[in-house]
Protein backbone atom coordinates (compact mmCIF):
# COMPACT_ATOMS: atom_id res chain seq x y z
CA UNK A 1 0.00 0.00 0.00
CA UNK A 2 1.20 3.47 -0.84
CA UNK A 3 2.59 5.68 1.87
CA UNK A 4 -0.36 7.69 3.12
CA UNK A 5 1.84 10.01 5.11
CA UNK A 6 0.30 9.27 8.49
CA UNK A 7 3.87 9.14 9.80
CA UNK A 8 4.07 12.95 9.63
CA UNK A 9 1.65 13.01 12.55
CA UNK A 10 4.23 11.38 14.78
CA UNK A 11 6.94 13.94 14.09
CA UNK A 12 7.68 16.19 17.03
CA UNK A 13 4.55 17.35 18.79
CA UNK A 14 2.32 17.12 15.72
CA UNK A 15 -0.19 14.64 17.09
CA UNK A 16 -0.44 16.47 20.37
CA UNK A 17 -1.08 19.72 18.50
CA UNK A 18 -3.82 18.01 16.51
CA UNK A 19 -5.49 16.91 19.74
CA UNK A 20 -5.11 20.41 21.15
CA UNK A 21 -6.82 21.71 18.02
CA UNK A 22 -9.57 19.16 18.49
CA UNK A 23 -10.07 20.35 22.05
CA UNK A 24 -10.44 23.93 20.80
CA UNK A 25 -13.17 22.80 18.38
CA UNK A 26 -14.90 20.69 21.00
CA UNK A 27 -14.74 23.42 23.62
CA UNK A 28 -16.25 26.07 21.36
CA UNK A 29 -18.94 23.76 20.04
CA UNK A 30 -19.94 22.23 23.36
CA UNK A 31 -20.23 25.59 25.12
CA UNK A 32 -22.30 26.88 22.19
CA UNK A 33 -24.43 23.73 22.14
CA UNK A 34 -25.13 24.05 25.88
CA UNK A 35 -26.17 27.67 25.46
CA UNK A 36 -28.22 26.81 22.38
CA UNK A 37 -30.14 24.06 24.13
CA UNK A 38 -31.02 26.16 27.17
CA UNK A 39 -32.00 29.32 25.29
CA UNK A 40 -33.34 27.38 22.32
CA UNK A 41 -35.97 25.79 24.57
CA UNK A 42 -36.94 29.24 25.78
CA UNK A 43 -37.04 30.78 22.30
CA UNK A 44 -38.96 27.76 21.00
CA UNK A 45 -41.64 28.22 23.63
CA UNK A 46 -41.79 31.95 22.85
CA UNK A 47 -42.24 31.09 19.18
CA UNK A 48 -45.44 29.20 19.92
CA UNK A 49 -47.01 32.04 21.88
CA UNK A 50 -49.76 33.89 20.14
CA UNK A 51 -48.25 37.36 20.28
CA UNK A 52 -47.88 38.95 16.90
CA UNK A 53 -44.98 41.28 17.70
CA UNK A 54 -43.03 38.47 19.40
CA UNK A 55 -43.66 36.17 16.45
CA UNK A 56 -42.45 38.85 14.04
CA UNK A 57 -39.21 39.45 15.93
CA UNK A 58 -38.41 35.78 16.30
CA UNK A 59 -39.24 35.15 12.65
CA UNK A 60 -36.82 37.88 11.62
CA UNK A 61 -34.18 36.50 13.98
CA UNK A 62 -34.59 33.02 12.53
CA UNK A 63 -34.48 34.31 8.96
CA UNK A 64 -31.34 36.36 9.64
CA UNK A 65 -29.64 33.23 10.96
CA UNK A 66 -30.84 31.17 8.03
CA UNK A 67 -29.84 33.67 5.38
CA UNK A 68 -26.47 34.77 6.74
CA UNK A 69 -23.61 32.35 6.27
CA UNK A 70 -21.88 31.61 9.56
CA UNK A 71 -18.67 32.99 8.08
CA UNK A 72 -20.28 36.41 7.58
CA UNK A 73 -21.61 36.36 11.13
CA UNK A 74 -18.13 35.55 12.42
CA UNK A 75 -16.62 38.47 10.49
CA UNK A 76 -19.34 40.84 11.69
CA UNK A 77 -18.95 39.87 15.32
CA UNK A 78 -15.16 39.65 15.40
CA UNK A 79 -14.11 42.48 13.07
CA UNK A 80 -17.35 44.44 12.68
CA UNK A 81 -17.91 45.18 16.36
CA UNK A 82 -14.34 46.43 16.68
CA UNK A 83 -14.78 48.66 13.67
CA UNK A 84 -18.12 50.15 14.67
CA UNK A 85 -18.16 50.13 18.46
CA UNK A 86 -14.48 49.65 19.25
CA UNK A 87 -15.25 46.51 21.26
CA UNK A 88 -12.42 44.07 21.50
CA UNK A 89 -14.17 40.73 21.77
CA UNK A 90 -11.76 37.80 21.83
CA UNK A 91 -11.89 35.40 18.92
CA UNK A 92 -13.16 32.58 21.14
CA UNK A 93 -15.97 34.68 22.60
CA UNK A 94 -16.93 35.81 19.09
CA UNK A 95 -17.04 32.22 17.92
CA UNK A 96 -19.13 31.10 20.89
CA UNK A 97 -21.46 34.04 20.35
CA UNK A 98 -21.96 33.30 16.66
CA UNK A 99 -22.48 29.59 17.15
CA UNK A 100 -24.89 30.22 20.02
CA UNK A 101 -26.73 32.85 17.98
CA UNK A 102 -27.12 30.30 15.23
CA UNK A 103 -27.87 27.37 17.54
CA UNK A 104 -30.52 29.20 19.56
CA UNK A 105 -32.45 30.15 16.43
CA UNK A 106 -32.38 26.70 14.86
CA UNK A 107 -32.94 24.95 18.17
CA UNK A 108 -35.84 27.31 18.85
CA UNK A 109 -37.40 26.40 15.54
CA UNK A 110 -37.00 22.68 16.28
CA UNK A 111 -38.59 23.18 19.68
CA UNK A 112 -41.43 25.14 18.08
CA UNK A 113 -42.03 22.32 15.62
CA UNK A 114 -41.97 19.70 18.35
CA UNK A 115 -44.40 21.62 20.55
CA UNK A 116 -46.72 22.14 17.60
CA UNK A 117 -46.67 18.43 16.94
CA UNK A 118 -48.04 17.65 20.39
CA UNK A 119 -51.78 17.02 20.17
CA UNK A 120 -54.00 19.82 21.39
CA UNK A 121 -55.72 17.40 23.72
CA UNK A 122 -52.61 17.33 25.91
CA UNK A 123 -52.98 21.04 26.59
CA UNK A 124 -56.71 20.79 27.07
CA UNK A 125 -56.42 17.86 29.47
CA UNK A 126 -53.84 19.68 31.52
CA UNK A 127 -56.02 22.79 31.72
CA UNK A 128 -58.98 20.60 32.62
CA UNK A 129 -56.96 19.21 35.52
CA UNK A 130 -56.56 22.75 36.77
CA UNK A 131 -52.94 23.34 35.77
CA UNK A 132 -51.95 26.82 34.76
CA UNK A 133 -49.97 27.65 31.65
CA UNK A 134 -46.58 27.39 33.32
CA UNK A 135 -47.37 24.03 34.90
CA UNK A 136 -48.79 22.70 31.65
CA UNK A 137 -45.62 23.55 29.77
CA UNK A 138 -43.27 22.39 32.48
CA UNK A 139 -44.90 19.08 33.42
CA UNK A 140 -46.83 18.04 30.34
CA UNK A 141 -45.60 19.64 27.15
CA UNK A 142 -41.83 20.09 27.54
CA UNK A 143 -41.07 16.50 28.64
CA UNK A 144 -42.85 15.21 25.54
CA UNK A 145 -41.23 17.87 23.39
CA UNK A 146 -37.74 16.99 24.54
CA UNK A 147 -38.27 13.37 23.60
CA UNK A 148 -39.29 14.36 20.09
CA UNK A 149 -36.45 16.83 19.93
CA UNK A 150 -33.59 14.42 20.47
CA UNK A 151 -33.15 13.08 16.94
CA UNK A 152 -33.66 16.54 15.47
CA UNK A 153 -31.19 18.29 17.73
CA UNK A 154 -28.48 15.68 17.16
CA UNK A 155 -28.35 16.83 13.55
CA UNK A 156 -27.92 20.41 14.67
CA UNK A 157 -25.30 19.59 17.31
CA UNK A 158 -23.10 17.52 15.03
CA UNK A 159 -23.46 20.16 12.34
CA UNK A 160 -22.30 22.79 14.83
CA UNK A 161 -19.28 20.72 15.80
CA UNK A 162 -18.25 20.32 12.18
CA UNK A 163 -18.86 23.97 11.30
CA UNK A 164 -16.39 25.09 13.96
CA UNK A 165 -13.75 24.64 11.26
CA UNK A 166 -14.78 28.13 10.09
CA UNK A 167 -13.26 29.75 13.17
CA UNK A 168 -9.85 29.56 11.50
CA UNK A 169 -11.01 32.65 9.61
CA UNK A 170 -10.85 34.67 12.81
CA UNK A 171 -7.45 33.33 13.78
CA UNK A 172 -8.42 30.43 16.02
CA UNK A 173 -6.22 27.44 15.35
CA UNK A 174 -8.55 24.43 15.54
CA UNK A 175 -8.15 20.85 14.45
CA UNK A 176 -8.56 21.37 10.71
CA UNK A 177 -6.14 24.30 10.69
CA UNK A 178 -3.56 22.24 12.55
CA UNK A 179 -4.05 19.50 9.97
CA UNK A 180 -3.41 21.98 7.15
CA UNK A 181 -0.34 23.29 8.96
CA UNK A 182 1.05 19.78 9.32
CA UNK A 183 0.36 18.93 5.67
CA UNK A 184 1.93 22.14 4.40
CA UNK A 185 4.99 21.92 6.61
CA UNK A 186 5.66 18.46 5.15
CA UNK A 187 4.69 19.25 1.57
CA UNK A 188 8.14 18.39 0.26
CA UNK A 189 9.09 15.35 2.32
CA UNK A 190 5.66 13.78 2.24
CA UNK A 191 3.50 15.12 -0.60
CA UNK A 192 0.73 12.56 -0.02
CA UNK A 193 0.33 13.42 3.65
CA UNK A 194 -2.96 15.22 2.96
CA UNK A 195 -4.83 11.94 2.59
CA UNK A 196 -3.54 10.37 5.76
CA UNK A 197 -3.82 13.48 7.88
CA UNK A 198 -7.36 14.24 6.76
CA UNK A 199 -8.30 10.61 7.36
CA UNK A 200 -7.14 11.00 10.95
CA UNK A 201 -9.08 14.28 11.27
CA UNK A 202 -12.15 12.45 9.97
CA UNK A 203 -11.63 9.83 12.63
CA UNK A 204 -11.27 12.50 15.33
CA UNK A 205 -14.54 14.19 14.33
CA UNK A 206 -16.15 10.76 14.34
CA UNK A 207 -14.86 10.04 17.84
CA UNK A 208 -16.44 13.30 19.01
CA UNK A 209 -19.77 12.97 17.22
CA UNK A 210 -20.39 9.26 17.65
CA UNK A 211 -20.86 9.24 21.45
CA UNK A 212 -23.37 12.04 21.02
CA UNK A 213 -25.48 10.03 18.65
CA UNK A 214 -25.15 6.95 20.87
CA UNK A 215 -26.33 9.01 23.82
CA UNK A 216 -29.25 10.21 21.75
CA UNK A 217 -30.26 6.65 20.88
CA UNK A 218 -30.01 5.67 24.52
CA UNK A 219 -32.11 8.62 25.68
CA UNK A 220 -34.68 8.05 22.97
CA UNK A 221 -35.12 4.45 24.08
CA UNK A 222 -35.18 5.31 27.74
CA UNK A 223 -37.69 8.10 27.49
CA UNK A 224 -39.90 6.47 24.93
CA UNK B 1 -8.53 24.61 32.24
CA UNK B 2 -11.85 24.24 33.98
CA UNK B 3 -11.62 27.82 35.15
CA UNK B 4 -11.01 29.02 31.59
CA UNK B 5 -13.94 26.99 30.32
CA UNK B 6 -16.11 28.46 33.04
CA UNK B 7 -15.03 31.98 32.08
CA UNK B 8 -15.87 31.36 28.47
CA UNK B 9 -19.16 29.80 29.43
CA UNK B 10 -20.13 32.80 31.52
CA UNK B 11 -18.96 35.30 28.92
CA UNK B 12 -20.87 33.38 26.29
CA UNK B 13 -23.97 33.32 28.45
CA UNK B 14 -23.62 37.02 29.19
CA UNK B 15 -23.42 37.92 25.55
CA UNK B 16 -26.35 35.70 24.73
CA UNK B 17 -28.40 37.16 27.54
CA UNK B 18 -27.54 40.65 26.29
CA UNK B 19 -28.71 39.89 22.77
CA UNK B 20 -31.77 38.16 24.10
CA UNK B 21 -32.68 41.30 26.01
CA UNK B 22 -31.97 43.60 23.10
CA UNK B 23 -33.92 41.29 20.83
CA UNK B 24 -36.96 41.40 23.05
CA UNK B 25 -36.55 44.99 24.26
CA UNK B 26 -36.04 46.77 20.98
CA UNK B 27 -39.18 45.37 19.46
CA UNK B 28 -39.76 46.17 15.86
CA UNK B 29 -36.75 48.49 15.67
CA UNK B 30 -34.55 45.47 15.88
CA UNK B 31 -34.61 44.32 12.30
CA UNK B 32 -33.73 47.72 10.88
CA UNK B 33 -30.90 48.10 13.38
CA UNK B 34 -29.50 44.72 12.49
CA UNK B 35 -29.78 45.44 8.81
CA UNK B 36 -27.99 48.78 9.05
CA UNK B 37 -25.27 47.15 11.12
CA UNK B 38 -24.53 44.86 8.28
CA UNK B 39 -24.32 47.52 5.65
CA UNK B 40 -22.06 49.68 7.77
CA UNK B 41 -19.69 46.79 8.25
CA UNK B 42 -19.31 46.42 4.55
CA UNK B 43 -19.18 50.06 3.59
CA UNK B 44 -17.08 51.34 6.46
CA UNK B 45 -14.05 49.62 5.00
CA UNK B 46 -12.48 52.99 4.47
CA UNK B 47 -13.61 54.50 7.74
CA UNK B 48 -11.04 55.85 10.15
CA UNK B 49 -9.33 53.02 11.90
CA UNK B 50 -8.57 54.38 15.31
CA UNK B 51 -7.79 50.94 16.63
CA UNK B 52 -4.07 50.76 15.89
CA UNK B 53 -1.31 50.91 18.49
CA UNK B 54 1.59 53.30 18.12
CA UNK B 55 5.21 52.20 18.43
CA UNK B 56 5.36 53.42 22.04
CA UNK B 57 2.18 51.62 23.00
CA UNK B 58 3.55 48.38 21.56
CA UNK B 59 6.82 48.78 23.43
CA UNK B 60 4.98 49.59 26.64
CA UNK B 61 2.74 46.54 26.41
CA UNK B 62 5.76 44.31 25.84
CA UNK B 63 4.06 42.26 23.11
CA UNK B 64 3.63 42.80 19.41
CA UNK B 65 0.91 41.06 17.45
CA UNK B 66 2.19 39.89 14.10
CA UNK B 67 -0.08 38.26 11.53
CA UNK B 68 1.59 35.48 9.56
CA UNK B 69 0.46 32.51 7.52
CA UNK B 70 0.55 29.26 9.43
CA UNK B 71 0.19 26.94 6.46
CA UNK B 72 2.16 28.50 3.60
CA UNK B 73 5.49 26.76 3.60
CA UNK B 74 8.18 28.05 3.16
CA UNK B 75 7.00 31.62 3.89
CA UNK B 76 5.03 31.12 7.05
CA UNK B 77 4.25 27.74 8.56
CA UNK B 78 4.30 25.84 11.82
CA UNK B 79 7.02 23.24 12.24
CA UNK B 80 6.66 19.86 13.92
CA UNK B 81 7.39 21.33 17.34
CA UNK B 82 4.53 23.79 17.02
CA UNK B 83 6.81 26.79 16.41
CA UNK B 84 6.24 29.29 13.66
CA UNK B 85 8.91 29.27 10.96
CA UNK B 86 9.59 30.48 7.41
CA UNK B 87 10.89 33.48 5.48
CA UNK B 88 8.30 35.89 6.92
CA UNK B 89 8.68 34.53 10.43
CA UNK B 90 12.47 34.86 10.29
CA UNK B 91 11.93 38.59 9.74
CA UNK B 92 9.25 38.75 12.44
CA UNK B 93 11.61 37.18 14.98
CA UNK B 94 14.22 39.81 14.22
CA UNK B 95 11.70 42.66 14.48
CA UNK B 96 10.59 41.41 17.87
CA UNK B 97 14.17 41.13 19.03
CA UNK B 98 15.07 44.65 17.90
CA UNK B 99 11.93 46.12 19.44
CA UNK B 100 12.64 44.27 22.66
CA UNK B 101 9.15 42.80 22.84
CA UNK B 102 7.60 39.36 22.80
CA UNK B 103 5.83 38.24 19.64
CA UNK B 104 2.28 37.01 19.60
CA UNK B 105 1.78 35.26 16.25
CA UNK B 106 -1.70 35.43 14.80
CA UNK B 107 -2.58 32.83 12.18
CA UNK B 108 -4.07 34.74 9.23
CA UNK B 109 -5.66 33.72 5.96
CA UNK B 110 -5.24 35.49 2.63
CA UNK B 111 -8.83 36.72 2.88
CA UNK B 112 -8.65 38.37 6.31
CA UNK B 113 -5.24 40.11 6.30
CA UNK B 114 -6.68 43.57 5.63
CA UNK B 115 -9.46 43.16 8.22
CA UNK B 116 -6.89 42.28 10.86
CA UNK B 117 -4.94 45.47 10.22
CA UNK B 118 -7.96 47.75 9.89
CA UNK B 119 -9.35 46.63 13.22
CA UNK B 120 -5.96 46.88 14.91
CA UNK B 121 -6.13 43.24 15.97
CA UNK B 122 -2.60 42.81 14.67
CA UNK B 123 0.14 45.44 14.52
CA UNK B 124 2.02 44.14 11.50
CA UNK B 125 1.11 41.70 8.75
CA UNK B 126 4.02 39.64 7.45
CA UNK B 127 2.06 37.15 5.39
CA UNK B 128 3.59 37.09 1.93
CA UNK B 129 1.59 40.27 1.30
CA UNK B 130 2.00 41.48 -2.30
CA UNK B 131 1.89 45.25 -2.70
CA UNK B 132 -0.93 46.35 -5.00
CA UNK B 133 -2.54 49.74 -5.55
CA UNK B 134 -5.92 48.57 -4.27
CA UNK B 135 -4.42 47.23 -1.08
CA UNK B 136 -2.32 50.35 -0.55
CA UNK B 137 -5.57 52.31 -0.23
CA UNK B 138 -6.60 50.12 2.70
CA UNK B 139 -3.31 49.60 4.55
CA UNK B 140 0.15 51.17 4.69
CA UNK B 141 2.98 49.14 3.19
CA UNK B 142 6.55 49.46 4.42
CA UNK B 143 9.58 48.96 2.16
CA UNK B 144 9.59 45.65 0.27
CA UNK B 145 11.65 42.63 1.29
CA UNK B 146 10.95 40.27 -1.59
CA UNK B 147 10.24 40.28 -5.32
CA UNK B 148 7.56 38.39 -7.10
CA UNK B 149 7.18 38.33 -10.84
CA UNK B 150 6.10 35.93 -13.52
CA UNK B 151 8.33 33.12 -14.66
CA UNK B 152 8.36 30.75 -17.60
CA UNK B 153 9.52 27.16 -17.32
CA UNK B 154 10.24 24.89 -20.28
CA UNK B 155 11.80 21.47 -20.92
CA UNK B 156 15.60 21.55 -20.55
CA UNK B 157 16.14 20.30 -24.14
CA UNK B 158 14.19 23.23 -25.63
CA UNK B 159 14.61 26.06 -23.18
CA UNK B 160 12.68 29.23 -23.91
CA UNK B 161 14.70 32.20 -22.75
CA UNK B 162 12.66 34.92 -24.35
CA UNK B 163 9.02 35.13 -25.29
CA UNK B 164 10.16 36.03 -28.82
CA UNK B 165 11.48 32.45 -29.18
CA UNK B 166 7.94 31.12 -29.17
CA UNK B 167 6.88 30.06 -32.64
CA UNK B 168 3.57 30.89 -34.26
CA UNK B 169 2.20 27.39 -33.72
CA UNK B 170 3.56 26.84 -30.23
CA UNK B 171 1.30 27.03 -27.23
CA UNK B 172 2.03 28.30 -23.73
CA UNK B 173 0.27 26.80 -20.74
CA UNK B 174 -1.29 29.13 -18.16
CA UNK B 175 -3.74 28.75 -15.31
CA UNK B 176 -6.96 30.72 -15.82
CA UNK B 177 -7.37 33.78 -13.65
CA UNK B 178 -3.71 34.17 -12.77
CA UNK B 179 -1.59 37.23 -13.40
CA UNK B 180 0.31 35.20 -16.00
CA UNK B 181 -2.82 34.87 -18.13
CA UNK B 182 -3.67 38.58 -17.84
CA UNK B 183 -0.14 39.66 -18.61
CA UNK B 184 0.33 37.45 -21.66
CA UNK B 185 -3.09 38.25 -23.11
CA UNK B 186 -2.41 41.95 -22.75
CA UNK B 187 1.22 42.20 -23.82
CA UNK B 188 1.67 39.24 -26.14
CA UNK B 189 -1.68 38.78 -27.87
CA UNK B 190 -0.04 36.69 -30.62
CA UNK B 191 1.07 33.91 -28.29
CA UNK B 192 -1.43 31.05 -28.22
CA UNK B 193 -2.43 30.17 -24.69
CA UNK B 194 -3.62 26.85 -23.39
CA UNK B 195 -5.69 27.56 -20.30
CA UNK B 196 -6.33 25.22 -17.41
CA UNK B 197 -8.47 25.77 -14.37
CA UNK B 198 -6.36 24.05 -11.77
CA UNK B 199 -2.70 23.81 -10.95
CA UNK B 200 -2.73 20.02 -11.14
CA UNK B 201 -4.26 20.01 -14.64
CA UNK B 202 -1.77 22.55 -15.93
CA UNK B 203 1.07 20.54 -14.44
CA UNK B 204 -0.06 17.28 -16.06
CA UNK B 205 -0.60 18.99 -19.41
CA UNK B 206 2.86 20.53 -19.26
CA UNK B 207 4.49 17.25 -18.28
CA UNK B 208 2.72 15.56 -21.21
CA UNK B 209 4.24 18.10 -23.57
CA UNK B 210 0.98 19.80 -24.54
CA UNK B 211 2.71 23.17 -24.52
CA UNK B 212 6.24 24.41 -25.14
CA UNK B 213 6.32 26.35 -21.89
CA UNK B 214 4.37 27.09 -18.73
CA UNK B 215 3.96 30.63 -17.40
CA UNK B 216 3.06 31.20 -13.75
CA UNK B 217 4.29 33.06 -10.66
CA UNK B 218 8.05 32.77 -10.66
CA UNK B 219 8.17 31.19 -7.20
CA UNK B 220 5.85 28.45 -8.49
CA UNK B 221 7.79 27.69 -11.67
CA UNK B 222 11.14 27.78 -9.87
CA UNK B 223 9.89 25.33 -7.26
CA UNK B 224 8.49 23.15 -10.06
CA UNK B 225 11.80 23.07 -11.93
CA UNK B 226 13.66 22.12 -8.76
CA UNK B 227 11.24 19.35 -7.81
CA UNK B 228 11.02 17.90 -11.33
CA UNK B 229 14.10 16.85 -13.31
CA UNK B 230 14.49 17.92 -16.91
CA UNK B 231 12.90 21.34 -16.69
CA UNK B 232 14.57 24.74 -16.68
CA UNK B 233 13.25 28.16 -15.81
CA UNK B 234 14.32 30.05 -18.95
CA UNK B 235 12.69 33.30 -17.91
CA UNK B 236 12.84 33.72 -14.14
CA UNK B 237 11.46 37.24 -14.02
CA UNK B 238 8.94 38.57 -16.49
CA UNK B 239 6.60 41.50 -16.63
CA UNK B 240 5.75 43.92 -13.87
CA UNK B 241 7.80 43.32 -10.82
CA UNK B 242 5.60 43.06 -7.79
CA UNK B 243 6.99 43.19 -4.32
CA UNK B 244 6.16 41.74 -0.97
CA UNK B 245 6.28 44.07 1.99
CA UNK B 246 5.25 44.30 5.64
CA UNK B 247 1.97 46.14 6.15
CA UNK B 248 0.64 48.18 9.07
CA UNK B 249 -2.71 49.82 9.80
CA UNK B 250 -3.34 52.87 7.62
CA UNK B 251 -2.07 55.95 9.40
CA UNK B 252 0.18 54.19 11.91
CA UNK B 253 3.08 56.55 11.14
CA UNK B 254 5.28 55.76 14.13
CA UNK B 255 5.32 52.04 13.48
CA UNK B 256 5.72 52.52 9.72
CA UNK B 257 8.70 54.86 10.16
CA UNK B 258 10.35 52.48 12.58
CA UNK B 259 9.76 49.55 10.21
CA UNK B 260 11.27 51.40 7.26
CA UNK B 261 14.35 52.42 9.27
CA UNK B 262 14.66 48.87 10.52
CA UNK B 263 14.40 47.42 6.99
CA UNK B 264 17.14 49.80 5.82
CA UNK B 265 19.36 48.79 8.73
CA UNK B 266 18.72 45.13 7.97
CA UNK B 267 19.51 45.72 4.31
CA UNK B 268 22.95 47.04 5.16
CA UNK B 269 23.79 43.77 6.89
CA UNK B 270 22.35 41.67 4.04
CA UNK B 271 19.76 40.28 6.44
CA UNK B 272 17.38 38.98 3.79
CA UNK B 273 20.11 37.00 2.05
CA UNK B 274 20.67 35.24 5.35
CA UNK B 275 16.92 34.81 5.68
CA UNK B 276 16.75 33.28 2.18
CA UNK B 277 19.59 30.92 2.96
CA UNK B 278 17.89 29.84 6.16
CA UNK B 279 14.38 29.35 4.86
CA UNK B 280 13.92 29.43 1.09
CA UNK B 281 17.08 27.86 -0.32
CA UNK B 282 15.70 24.30 -0.07
CA UNK B 283 12.71 25.21 -2.18
CA UNK B 284 14.16 27.68 -4.67
CA UNK B 285 17.88 26.93 -4.75
CA UNK B 286 20.81 29.34 -4.46
CA UNK B 287 20.52 30.44 -8.09
CA UNK B 288 17.47 32.61 -7.55
CA UNK B 289 18.58 34.31 -4.37
CA UNK B 290 19.23 37.64 -6.04
CA UNK B 291 16.09 37.43 -8.18
CA UNK B 292 13.80 36.97 -5.20
CA UNK B 293 15.44 38.85 -2.37
CA UNK B 294 15.19 42.62 -1.96
CA UNK B 295 17.55 44.46 0.38
CA UNK B 296 16.99 48.11 1.16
Amino acid sequence: MANLGIDVLFKGTNFFRLLQGLWVSVEISLVSVAISIVFGLLVGVLMTLNKLWLKAILKIYLEVVRIMPQMVLLFIVYFGTTRIFGWDITAEASAIFVFSFWGIAEMGDLVRGSIKSIPKIQFESAYALGMDKKQTYFYIILPQTIRRLIPLSINLITRMIKTTSLVMMIGIVEVLKVAQQIIEANRKVSPNAAFGVFAVVFLLYFIVCWPISRLAIYLEKRWA
Amino acid sequence: MRNKLFNRLTSGLLITALTATTLTACGSNNDTAAASDKTTTETSAKADASGFRTLDEIKESGTINIGVFSDKSPFGYVDENGDYAGYDVYLAERLGEDLGVKINYVSTEAANRIEYLQTGKVDIILANFTVTEERAEEVDFALPYMNVALGVVSPSDAVIESLDDIGADDQVIVISGTTAETYLTKNYPDIKLQKYDAYAEAKTAFENGNGVAWANDNTEVIAFAIENEGYTVGIPSLGDNDTIAPAVTKGNETLLTWLNDELKALGSEQFFHADYEATLIDTYGAEYEDTLVVEQ
